[in-house]
């Protein structure tokens, strides 16, 4: 390896804390090292001005523990201390946290067993759903067009009441 | 509702009856639901808490239900009645001490069906049978469940089911358990061994009233922990095969025990009975392990003057809460002991003397 500065080998291996968990590493020569630590600031490690506030709000982007349900407001952390979540919806703003949670516990993340009446059986509503897409684009190659119409409905109908439920 | 009418039954649950009823004491499942597009119990604040609470009760009282349930205020209730209701397993030890704000339960004369409003869920639904009754108590609480959806819209997501508060019961939501009595195995020091294997099939142990709850009397509750990813009829079966596995277990700890040292079982079971009929000073505790030595003397036939259900409301009768509704007045530790060994007492000397 050889010198960041020089073409000497390195003897040197600096790590310089720029911020918690915030870390660069600096590869030296003998001569190069002891001149960089006796510099006032560490010249290639001094990280430009305005990216020393930017680094807190990197960090809370990458933090699950500072995200925050929109609809019902608990922070993540929240429901580590406690154990329990705040809304329905907590289920799909915090999913990629709970994914390996509920992997743990149950050892599965997709539910078998009883549905609502109201919700028609996912599986059978998407074979519907691609069966009358099929029949439409016959119907319009066909140019059958009061039959494509009359699909088209139907497919929007079935396609409002899945975003409604 | 007046809840002293209740105090001389013993409800669905101890009725003694029921299929494998020497081992089995009772079977209860339970639905964890929660209405759409409100925050879960724990984090609503008083209005919306309040709408729940408004809207279950209504959808309880209109729905078409095979029985009446009829609905008790919970935060409305003096601490003596909450504790009450514990006792009889109709509400939990959360929803009656812990939980504030609007909140209680809807059940029916035979207390086999209950509905808890604004627990740690929405909605907690309950069925209880006597004896080993998986496939009756879902067949049940499966009708109730529709009847209620048939007014309120719970909330369910396509990969997760039923949604709940705590993600442990995400899913079906259901949690079968099976009460049973295993004092052959607790003798035989096989119990440990028994428990061990039920861990690795991911099924749960735990005392009387639920968790975190000290095993008492050899009662042990095994129930489920897996909700999501397994429909509920496999997790039944599931349940259904190790509930097969304990009672040929402690059926044949209970013929060791006939076969070995029957003098010595004898002797416990006299002395137990002797115990209850002349303590002037009783726990709970010790009345719980001494009609366990009791109830497995009338399985063993070691005795036989008692009627099997006689131990059961011994059992309910002698509960603090029960105790006090009984004597009609509130009491402290030491007269709570000394009113259980007078009612103990009364109760055996009526018996004999009936048996005379």
């Amino acid at each position: 390896m050889k010198c960041q500065r020089c073409p000497k080998p390195v003897s040197f291996h600096i790590t310089e804390v720029i911020a918690p968990n915030q870390y660069e590493e600096v590869h030296l020569c003998e001569e190069c090292g002891r001149k960089y630590l006796n510099e006032p600031f560490p010249v290639k490690a001094t990280p430009p001005a305005q990216a020393v506030p930017s680094i807190p709000t990197e960090h809370a982007v990458n933090d699950p523990s500072a995200k925050q349900c929109e609809v019902c407001g608990l922070k993540f952390v929240e429901f580590r201390n406690s154990g329990r979540l705040g809304c329905p919806d907590d289920y799909d703003e915090f999913r990629e946290d709970l994914l390996p949670l509920l992997e743990s516990i149950h050892g599965d993340t997709k539910h078998l067993g009883k549905t609502p009446r109201r919700v028609p059986k996912p599986s059978a509503k998407k074979a519907e759903l691609s069966q009358l897409r099929k029949r439409l684009s016959r119907a319009v190659s066909d140019e059958a067009y009061e039959e494509a119409a009359r699909l088209r409905d139907q497919i929007k109908a079935l396609e409002d009441y899945d975003q409604h439920s | 509702m007046n809840l002293d009418s209740l105090l001389p039954n013993l409800g669905e649950w101890l009725k003694g009856t029921g299929p494998e009823s020497d081992v089995v004491i009772s079977t209860r499942i339970r639905l964890a639901r929660n209405l759409a597009h409100y925050p879960f119990a724990g984090r609503a604040n008083l209005a919306q808490k309040t709408e729940i609470e408004t809207r279950g009760r209504e959808c309880l009282t209109q729905a078409q239900l095979p029985a009446p349930l009829p609905y008790v205020s919970v935060a409305a209730l003096p601490t003596l009645d909450r504790q009450f209701l514990v006792e009889r397993q109709l509400i939990s030890r959360e929803l009656a001490n812990v939980l504030e704000g609007p909140r209680g339960v809807a059940f029916d004369e035979r207390e086999s069906v209950s509905v808890m409003v604004n627990e740690e869920d929405h909605l907690r639904l309950q069925v209880m049978r006597s004896g080993l009754a998986l496939d009756e108590a879902w067949a049940e609480i499966d009708k109730l469940d529709d009847a209620l959806e048939a007014r309120l819209r719970f909330a369910f997501h396509e990969q997760f089911g039923y949604l709940t508060a705590c993600p442990t019961n995400v899913g079906t939501g259901m949690r079968g358990s099976v009460m049973v009595h295993l004092p052959a195995l607790g003798i035989t020091k096989q119990i440990e061994k028994v428990f061990r294997a039920l861990q690795k099939i991911n099924l749960v142990v735990r005392g009387l009233y639920g968790e975190g709850s000290r095993a008492s009397g050899d009662l042990y509750q095994i129930s489920n922990q897996v909700t999501l990813g397994k429909s509920e009829s496999r997790v039944l079966t599931e349940i259904r095969e190790v509930i097969a596995m304990i009672l040929q277990y402690e059926r044949s700890a209970r013929q060791v025990l006939i076969r070995e040292r029957r003098q010595a079982e004898h002797d416990r079971v006299a002395r137990a009975l002797g115990t209850l009929g002349s303590a002037t000073m009783i726990t709970s505790e010790e009345t719980m392990e001494l009609l366990s030595a009791v109830r497995l003397g009338i399985h063993l036939q070691l005795v036989d003057n008692i009627p099997a259900n006689l131990v059961n409301q011994l059992f309910i009768q002698t509960q603090s809460a029960h105790l006090q509704k009984l004597m009609g007045t509130v009491l402290d530790g030491e007269e709570r002991n000394a009113a259980r060994a007078r009612y103990l007492r009364a109760k055996l000397r009526e018996l004999d003397a009936n048996s005379r």
